[in-house]
């Protein structure tokens, strides 16, 4: 089994303070609104500093147990 | 048939306590209630209990309900001093809903005071000391023997009623010697505890037919919340105002609806008595003798002693005023109980009080002069 | 990947770690927009997945203050006792059932202030709790008034005109006092506090986990230190390793944080010790 990864903002649990934008290596986020923003799909390599640096646990790399062909990120 | 033994009034308090399945004891040493901690080191060890010797008063309350909250009957210990710094604590169990048995061996105050010489002058602290509304169960023994089997009774009323209750001892007890018969069986009452997995996720509601909500011990796998934020049955906090109204009042109805099963009077000599002592503790010893002097005069005298203070017996008190020409309130201290007194007896028959703050014991014949009063 | 097989099925919207070690249906947490206490609480879950230890088993007991909210939002046996207490009632559950995992997570205030007396006697006594602070050198809950650990010349509501006090060093306190372990984090070091609590948690006796939080409200707005994000900044650019530290003088440690294991040995735990006595007793009765 693998499995597969993806990014997920809960944009209901976002306080806006803007710790994912600033801390993203790639600099993939960003704040619109108030809220974090995932700049362009290709952007985010799933490293998950943005997750473990949330203080609202509202943007994590999401798990799902996936099918035989592994899903890989088109970068 | 038990064995009789000759005790003191706080080795009896330890022995009915273990008695009564006490297996954590945590204080600070203070006279003079630090016999209750020198015999708790010694013997809970033996019978596969916990001692510690806390850094403080506060962390000593605070310790014990730890204990109990993991499922093991949990005790404190402590004099007047003591007695002040547990009661935020104290008010925490009352809340949370914490069994937990706090011993007060009274001694003179106020401040440091007189450290080794005996006073009552807590009891109303036992009723009002910590903030807030709550409710309360005292009781104060007047002998060894009682040192003994009301400890037991504490214990069993904090488990049933899942409540801190005080044990109201004074010096005059706590330091007494006498000859005391240990029973072979006591009467032992465990916590209710949770049938899971009916009570998941709501430990403080009750079901149909309970007195408490029934209680889980950490690590049994309820990992439910506790907190001495008003809360809801989830155990989480609420600043809902009908929570808290209705919590509150479930607080104090819990112990007051079932004053036939707390209170406790001893009545002595009081079918014909025309005047009666009132007292309680180690001062019941001076009444006796008072009593038995004025009877010798021809004086119908009797004694009503409070075994329970908090809830006070009023409604024993409130019957038996109707009957009586006076009652003398005898107690170490300023002025206390007689205040519930007055308030009870109303105008039904003459009030008198002897006192005494000066860390002396009040004598039979000064209740005597009072009683003789007109 | 996290082994939910004994989780209820998710209801909202988080990761898989938030949701078996939270009470989702109290979150978001109350805490400001960039506190760092929900980084360090996310810590706490990480360290306990890692270990692989039974949720039903582990007791989070925390006092008062912004650091206390946690114990309602943790999904363990969790206890929100009296303020700066925390630590003596976390004695009392431990000493009755050593099985147990007691964590307790409290603030600076709380701690070191109104709690110093139980937090020093507990190092003395070497008793298996595992103290982790979230250290954020200030009292936010109450609005802003300076704590021990504020730094001289801060400012706080309390300190209009700068804090004239010293501030504590709790991991230091704590090893003066007798800790086997003692160590300090960051919030932004997530790592390196997960893999301290880890090691706290295991260790046999008792450990702190000191952990720099950052409270943008109060003590970042007083002292112009700029928003969560500048905080943070400033710990990613300042602290070094208690390695790099031993090599640098007192002049150049100004201003830095010093993030590592400030102390660890092996010392009888206290319950054990306990639970030996008992032993003892037992075979001395029947022999």
């Amino acid at each position: 089994m693998s499995v597969q990864k993806e990014l997920v903002i809960n944009t209901a649990w976002c306080k806006g303070c803007g710790i994912c934008a600033a801390f993203c290596p790639k600099e993939a986020l960003e704040l619109v609104k108030g809220k974090a923003r995932l700049k362009e799909e290709n952007a985010c390599i799933l490293c998950g500093q943005c997750e473990q640096r949330c203080p609202d646990y509202a943007i994590y790399v999401k798990e799902t147990e996936g099918g035989a062909e592994q899903w890989v990120k088109p970068y | 048939m038990g064995k009789t033994v000759l005790m003191q009034g706080n080795e009896a308090c330890v022995e009915g306590a273990l008695a009564a399945g006490m297996r954590l004891y945590a204080g600070y040493p203070i006279t003079p209630s630090t016999e209750i901690a020198e015999f708790s080191a010694v013997r809970l060890p033996q019978v596969g209990g916990k001692f510690i010797q806390m850094e403080d008063e506060i962390a000593s309350i605070a310790c014990a309900i730890g204990g109990s909250v993991a499922g093991v009957k949990s005790m404190t210990a402590t004099s007047g001093p003591g007695f002040s710094l547990k009661q935020e604590n104290l008010g925490y169990a009352c809340l949370a809903e914490i069994p937990l048995v706090v011993v007060d061996v009274q001694r003179a105050g106020p401040s440091t005071g007189l450290p080794t010489s005996p006073s009552q002058g807590d009891i109303m602290m036992a009723r009002w000391g910590t903030h807030g509304d709550h409710p309360v169960i005292a009781i104060a023994p007047s002998s060894v023997s009682e040192a003994y089997n009301l400890a037991i009774r504490c214990f069993n009323l904090a488990e049933k009623y899942r409540t801190p209750v005080l044990f109201m001892m004074d010096e005059i007890i706590g330091h007494l010697r006498e000859g005391i018969e240990i029973p072979d069986h006591v009467e032992v009452i465990d916590r209710p505890t949770v049938d899971y997995p009916d009570a998941k996720r709501m430990p403080y509601q009750i079901k149909e037919g309970q007195l408490v909500p029934k209680m889980a011990a950490f690590g049994e796998g309820q990992r439910y919340n506790i907190t001495g934020l008003i809360h809801d049955e989830s155990g989480f906090p609420t600043n809902s105002t009908e929570e808290a109204e209705k919590l509150v009042t479930r607080l104090m109805h819990k112990i007051s609806d079932n004053y036939d099963d707390i209170v406790q009077v001893d009545q002595v000599n009081m079918e014909d008595a025309e005047v009666a002592i009132v007292c309680y503790g180690g001062t019941m010893r001076a009444a006796i003798t008072a009593m038995e002097k004025a009877r010798a005069k021809g004086i119908k005298c009797g004694i009503f002693r409070p075994i329970t203070i908090w809830p006070f017996p009023e409604r024993e008190l409130l019957a038996a005023s109707e009957k009586l020409k006076k009652v003398v309130v005898a107690e170490h201290n300023y002025g206390q109980i007689v205040l519930e007194v007055e308030r009870i007896i109303k105008n039904n028959c003459k009030l008198g009080f002897v006192g005494k703050v000066n860390g002396t014991v009040i004598t039979p014949e000064e209740i005597l002069a009072k009683v003789e009063e007109d | 990947m996290i082994d939910t097989s004994n989780v209820s099925e998710k209801t909202v919207n988080t990761s898989d770690l938030i949701y078996k070690y939270m009470r989702p249906e109290h979150l978001p947490h109350i805490w400001c927009p960039g506190c760092g206490h929900g980084i360090i609480m996310r810590d706490v879950a990480q360290a306990v997945e890692n270990l692989g230890l039974d949720r039903d088993k582990v007791v989070l007991v925390s006092g008062i203050g912004c650091s206390s909210r946690a114990a309602g939002y943790m999904d363990f046996n969790t206890i929100h006792t009296t303020h700066g207490r925390a630590i003596a009632f976390a004695t009392g559950i431990k000493l009755a059932n050593p099985e147990l995992e007691v964590i307790v997570l409290t603030g600076d205030g709380d701690a070191s202030a109104i709690g110093g007396n139980h937090l020093i006697h507990a190092a003395r006594r070497n008793i298996g709790l595992t103290v982790i602070v979230m250290n954020n050198t200030i009292y936010g809950m109450t609005g802003g008034q300076y704590s021990p650990t504020t730094p001289r010349k801060a400012f706080g509501t309390t300190a209009p005109y700068g804090n004239l006090d010293r501030a504590f060093d709790l991991a230091g306190l704590a090893y003066g006092a007798g800790a086997s372990y003692a160590a300090r984090g960051s919030a932004f070091h997530t790592q390196q506090t997960i893999q301290m609590i880890q090691e706290g948690i295991r260790h046999q006796g008792f450990s702190i986990i000191d952990v720099a939080s950052v409270c943008p409200t109060y003590f970042g707005r007083k002292n112009k230190k700029g928003s969560a994000v500048d905080m943070l900044r400033w710990q990613k650019e300042n602290s070094v390793t208690v390695e790099q530290a031993k090599k640098m003088t007192a002049e150049q440690l100004q201003g830095k944080l010093v993030i590592g294991v400030i102390h660890q040995v092996q010392y009888p735990e206290f319950t054990f010790e306990y639970q030996k006595l008992i032993q003892r007793l037992a075979k001395e009765r029947e022999e």
